[in-house]
């Protein structure tokens, strides 16, 4: 059987789809959306029904400076994939480590503002309603959030080691969506949790 | 390129004999298979109350329209089987290679929307004139509580609390008393469902549901939990007795009054008192008012027990004391382990609370 | 014959050590391997849920029966459930699904090998969880810590309170863990699909199991993940003490129902659509015509892909809701009868003015027809919610959704298995095996799902280990049973086809059908590395092209 009846007209060297990497990120993404819908409906449902217990009203404080360092963080992980595009590896390794340690400083406020309600306010998981909501949806993220800032520190490792070089950039850019799809978590929890919620 | 085989099954030959058979069959079964009583069938389709009716009437249009698709895409399959098979004495060619028909897609497209609308829009009717049912002067009302594996039901208006078997007035259609009630539970999910009086509703911890009957002839009507509720939701039966207004009063009447206390069951009612039975059950005018299990004041106004798993007889009385798992195993109830001289007399005492 | 159709190896040929053989499959990241362990997998839980079914149509074919305890009934009727859902139909269409996919669209391979075979070792290792629960506790006999709380694990009965063991762990784990599986291997049809089509293939032209599969992926990143979150929600009240469903504490049991049912719903479809795929590519081979109607049926899927997601409260119509959200739910439960019944006018229209030939996989897709139409109809029935006030949670529904997911889902993998079969194994069934399949199957599965409707509308509810005398339901329950027996009577027939085909089929040669999709160029089996060179198309049939030049597809569509 001869192969031209197969190729008709179609100029091969114009056939682009879209790269698998994206369409596989986006995927997953989309899919992570899903879950964290259902944690978001689950707080708000239940906001204003627990039968006891301290209210957000009662606990909460805006976590500022997690907030900025963590949507900073988004700028900065752009431009370390922007420099890698440009075959500038410093920079990039500058950059990318910025961008860890802002999510590290996002992760500590986290943890700290755990520990104050906990030990200060006494709201656990188990306490109320709101108690069980808070903490699964500000723990999904942070799970999220680790899972992301464990990939950065990798890639900063092998960044050190020299083997990240421009031809990753692809890579570095679809990991930089997760990260990105991190922080839009983000915005929508800090809204409902924190401003709307209270 | 090979020739493939032609199929010689004679297809229409064994199809017609597979329907045959199943004709016979169901022919066979209407006439065989029918039980003796019809009235204790709990069939949809044989409603005695207003909202099993609605849906009756419904249904019977859901049932035409279904029926007019079925005949027509049926016998559309079937001619396309039949006339475009593959000849034995076919040419080899390939037929005519037809890529679509916007004509008909559109009209295949169209029509169902339309049978959508009808349908939607009769429906509608019935949910708003079944749900959102004002409820009458003359409505008696009904807390009904779900238990694993019990019905508790309590009037309180009229100051009853009785268990498993449901009593409920006629309603006269001239001068309706039907009636209402509330479903709710203690525990898990549970659905409260006869289906010759209306669609089941369910009853769910910390939720308020609504329903309603109103029964047109007096008669017993059976039902049971229609949402799986754990081991023995096969056995938490529903038996609803519509009474005439007569005979209800005077099963309230009866219900309201505390336990007969009668002296020659004193050993039986020392057991049931010193025991653990008094941490479940409640028997008004006496120390018992335990409310895990049924009230026992007036057990032996009950044609059942446990729900209706078995007949309210003294044999099965004492089976069920001495060990609940022998008739409904993963009820609630423990066993109590008495012997032989305390379980007979604390049966004697419980056949006394009429 | 040009090199990309030369076939390297057929079964029993392969003279490596056992070992070596085996490890080849174990570590394989091939999608044809991978189809393969997918699809036997699906097959030996086939078995294993239909044992399950058989010991509860045994127990019901008369009433008060003894022949299993409650307990051990209601575990057989959560597992039966949540195997067939999860660990037969799922693994068996994601099976064709890796294995087609990108033979049909002209690719070497799915998009992420690695991830393909991490999505079949997770799928696995969550049945083989599933079925470790049946070890401890009571033990075997008393099935021990089988989960028992129905496939859809409501609340609260799921709570620590309600069940105390492990069932409900079990549960919860295994599917977790399979639904990182299938999140996995959607993202891989996913990005295969869009990103690995060969040149000329543009969305338009690609064949309609990669769309309805394409869709299908789309629908599963969408509704495991509901899932998921629930089941952690669940796990984090039964662990660490939390209150998502606790109604003492004021949770809401609806809550759960919600949240399992915007799954619990796109997931049928989730397996209807790849049926759909199947009969969409056989029943126009068989019928020697196209598909009638390509962009509608794309358009038609895409439509019932999304209003999948707006239907789920159907589940929910008892519950309590009000009557908007009654009539609402209603509403778009009717409505995704447009686009189904469309469909089946679509199938009926490719068969319409043919030359049809009743091999083994359009005997199937025939009975498919059939029966979709009836479940399809049955659903409609069920979709009048004050008609589910009645219908539903009774054994009404269960002939509805045994309709559906045997009637329909099941039938069109038969005519899946025997329409590739060749393509994978290189030797064709027997055609007369096939046939005593298909009609012991049908006859069983008519005694039983037709006459089950009978005991829903005679008021038997869904969910009991035995059934009260006098209310009519023996004869019904009786009947069905019987069935049963013929049912397994097919499916042995079709094992038994499968393993003597294995070794004694004729060889069937790349194209034994005469049909047009990509995959048939290929020798049968395929090689490992599908095509040599990578194929370029015109048209949604480039071998219709190839053996009609003189009137190709591309000159119409």
């Amino acid at each position: 059987m001869s192969s031209a009846a197969f190729s008709g007209n179609t100029a091969e060297q114009q056939w682009v789809l879209p790269s698998r990497g994206r369409v596989g990120m986006f995927s997953l993404i989309a899919a992570e959306s899903a879950i964290f819908t259902i944690f978001v409906v689950a707080y708000i449902f239940y906001l204003g029904k627990s039968i006891s217990g301290p209210t957000p009203t009662d606990v909460l404080e805006l976590p500022i400076l997690g907030t900025i360092c963590l949507l900073s963080s988004s700028l900065t992980i752009h431009l370390a994939v922007r420099a890698l595009r440009n075959a500038k590896v410093g920079a990039f390794g500058l950059w990318w480590f910025v961008t860890l340690a802002l999510g590290t400083i996002f992760l500590v406020g986290t943890g700290r503002e755990w520990h104050h309600l906990i030990y200060d306010k006494g709201l656990t998981v188990s306490t109320n309603l709101f108690g069980t909501t808070y903490y699964s949806l500000v723990g999904l993220h942070a799970f999220h959030v680790t899972v992301g800032l464990i990939g950065i520190a990798l890639a900063m490792i092998f960044t050190i080691f020299g083997k990240v070089q421009p031809e990753h950039a692809e890579r570095a850019e679809i990991f930089s969506l997760y990260w990105h799809f991190v922080d839009v978590v983000w915005v929508i929890v800090f809204t409902v949790v924190y401003v709307i919620g209270r | 390129m090979k020739r493939s085989q032609q199929a010689h099954v004679p297809i229409h030959k064994l199809a017609g004999i597979a329907v045959l058979l199943a004709g016979v069959l169901l022919v066979a079964t209407l006439c065989f298979g029918a039980p003796a009583d019809p009235s204790q069938i709990p069939n949809i389709f044989r409603p005695q109350s207003t909202p099993a009716n609605s849906i009756l009437h419904l249904s019977a249009l859901v049932l035409a329209i279904t029926a007019l698709i079925f005949v027509v895409v049926f016998s559309l399959l079937v001619y396309a089987v039949a006339k475009f098979r593959k000849r034995d004495e076919d040419d080899g060619r390939e037929p005519a290679q037809v890529y679509g028909s916007n004509q008909v897609e559109l009209a295949w497209t169209v029509i169902p929307t339309l049978i959508v609308l009808v349908l939607f829009l009769a429906t509608a009717r019935v949910i708003h004139s079944i749900q959102d049912a004002p409820k009458p002067l003359g409505a008696i009302e009904v807390i009904a509580i779900g238990h694993q594996f019990w019905w508790e039901f309590r009037y309180p208006a009229l100051g009853v609390v009785a268990a498993n078997e449901l009593h409920v007035p006629v309603s006269n259609p001239s001068n309706p008393t039907p009636t209402f009630l509330t479903l709710l539970s203690v525990d898990t999910d549970h659905s409260f469902w006869v289906p010759r009086l209306a669609g089941k509703t369910d009853l769910i911890p910390n939720r308020v549901n609504h329903t309603w009957i109103d029964p047109q002839e007096t008669g017993l009507y059976l039902g049971q939990c229609a949402q799986y509720c754990g081991t023995q939701h096969a056995k938490m039966l529903l038996r609803v007795y519509v009474d005439s207004p007569e005979k209800f009063e005077q099963w309230a009447q009866e219900q309201r009054k505390p336990a007969i206390i009668n002296d020659a069951v004193e050993a039986g009612r020392q057991v049931f008192e010193t025991t653990a039975c008094v941490n479940c059950h409640a028997v008004s005018g006496t120390v018992a008012d335990g409310r895990f299990g049924p009230d026992l004041t007036h057990l032996m106004s009950r044609d059942t027990i446990a729900s209706g798993a078995a007949p309210n007889t003294r044999e099965n009385l004492r089976a069920w004391i001495q060990n609940p798992d022998t008739i409904k195993p993963g009820s609630l109830m423990p066993a109590m382990q008495l012997n032989d001289r305390d379980l007979d007399a604390l049966t004697d005492y419980l056949m006394t609370l009429r | 014959m040009s090199s990309e159709t030369i076939a390297l190896s057929t079964v029993g040929q392969d003279a490596r050590p056992i070992g070596e053989r085996l490890h080849e499959w174990v570590v394989t990241v091939d999608h044809k391997k991978l189809g393969i362990l997918y699809i036997v997998y699906g097959i030996v839980f086939l078995v294993i849920g239909g044992i399950e079914a058989l010991i509860m149509r045994i127990q019901l074919v008369v009433p008060q029966n003894h022949f299993v305890s409650p307990q051990v009934f209601n575990r057989l009727f959560t597992m039966h459930g949540t195997t067939m859902i999860f660990f037969v139909v799922m693994p068996l269409l994601f099976g064709f699904g890796t294995y087609l996919i990108p033979l049909m669209i002209g690719a070497r391979d799915m998009a992420f090998p690695r991830l393909n075979a991490f999505s079949f070792w997770m799928t696995a290792f969550g049945g083989v969880l599933l079925y470790f629960s049946f070890i401890g506790g009571y033990g075997l006999f008393g099935a021990g810590n089988a989960p028992d709380m129905g496939w859809f694990a409501y609340a609260p009965l799921t709570a620590r309170a309600f069940s105390p063991g492990h069932s409900t762990d079990f549960w919860t784990l295994a599917l977790l863990i399979s639904g990182i599986g299938s999140i996995g291997t959607a993202v891989n049809f996913i990005a295969t699909i869009l990103s690995m089509r060969c040149p000329g293939m543009t969305l338009g032209k690609m064949p309609l199991l990669a769309w309805l599969n394409l869709i299908m992926g789309g629908m599963v990143l969408l509704a495991i993940s509901p899932l998921t979150a629930a089941q952690i929600m669940l796990s984090i009240d039964r662990y660490l003490g939390g209150h998502f469903f606790d109604t003492q504490a004021g949770g809401s049991a609806v809550l759960w129902m919600h949240f399992f049912w915007i799954f619990g719903h796109p997931e049928v479809y989730i397996l209807v659509v790849p049926a759909f795929a199947f009969a969409s590519e056989i029943i126009p081979v068989f019928s020697r015509k196209p598909i009638f109607g390509y962009p509608v049926m794309v358009a038609a899927t895409i439509c019932i892909g999304f209003v999948s997601f707006s239907v789920w409260a159907h589940h929910m119509f008892t519950v309590g809701m009000s009557a908007y959200g009654n009539t609402f739910f209603t509403v778009t439960s009717m409505i995704i009868a447009v686009p189904t019944g469309i469909k089946i006018f679509n199938w009926l229209g490719t068969m319409w003015g043919g030359k049809i030939q009743f091999k083994a996989p359009m005997l199937f897709c025939v009975g498919f027809l059939f029966q979709f139409l009836i479940a399809g109809l049955t659903g409609i029935m069920l979709a009048t919610s004050p008609f589910d006030w009645q219908l539903g949670n009774s054994y009404f529904v269960v002939a509805h959704f045994h309709y559906v997911i045997v009637g329909a889902i099941l039938f069109t993998i038969f005519a899946a298995f025997y329409y590739w079969f060749p393509k994978m194994s290189g030797r064709m069934y027997n055609e007369t095996f096939a046939k005593w399949h298909f009609w012991l199957f049908f006859l069983g599965f008519h005694l039983t799902f037709d006459f089950m409707h009978i005991p829903g509308i005679l008021g038997m509810p869904r969910r009991i280990y035995t059934y009260e005398p006098g209310r009519g339901w023996e004869i019904w329950n009786l009947i069905v049973t019987i069935g049963v027996f013929f049912q397994t009577a097919g499916v042995l027939a079709f094992v038994a086809n499968l393993v003597w085909s294995l070794w004694k089929g004729k060889p069937a040669g790349n194209d034994p059908w005469d049909a047009w999709t990509l995959e048939w160029s290929t020798s049968s089996p395929p090689a490992d590395y599908d095509f040599a060179a990578t194929p370029a198309v015109r048209s949604r049939r480039p071998l219709w092209d190839l053996k009609h030049p003189e009137d190709p597809d591309w000159k119409y569509e």
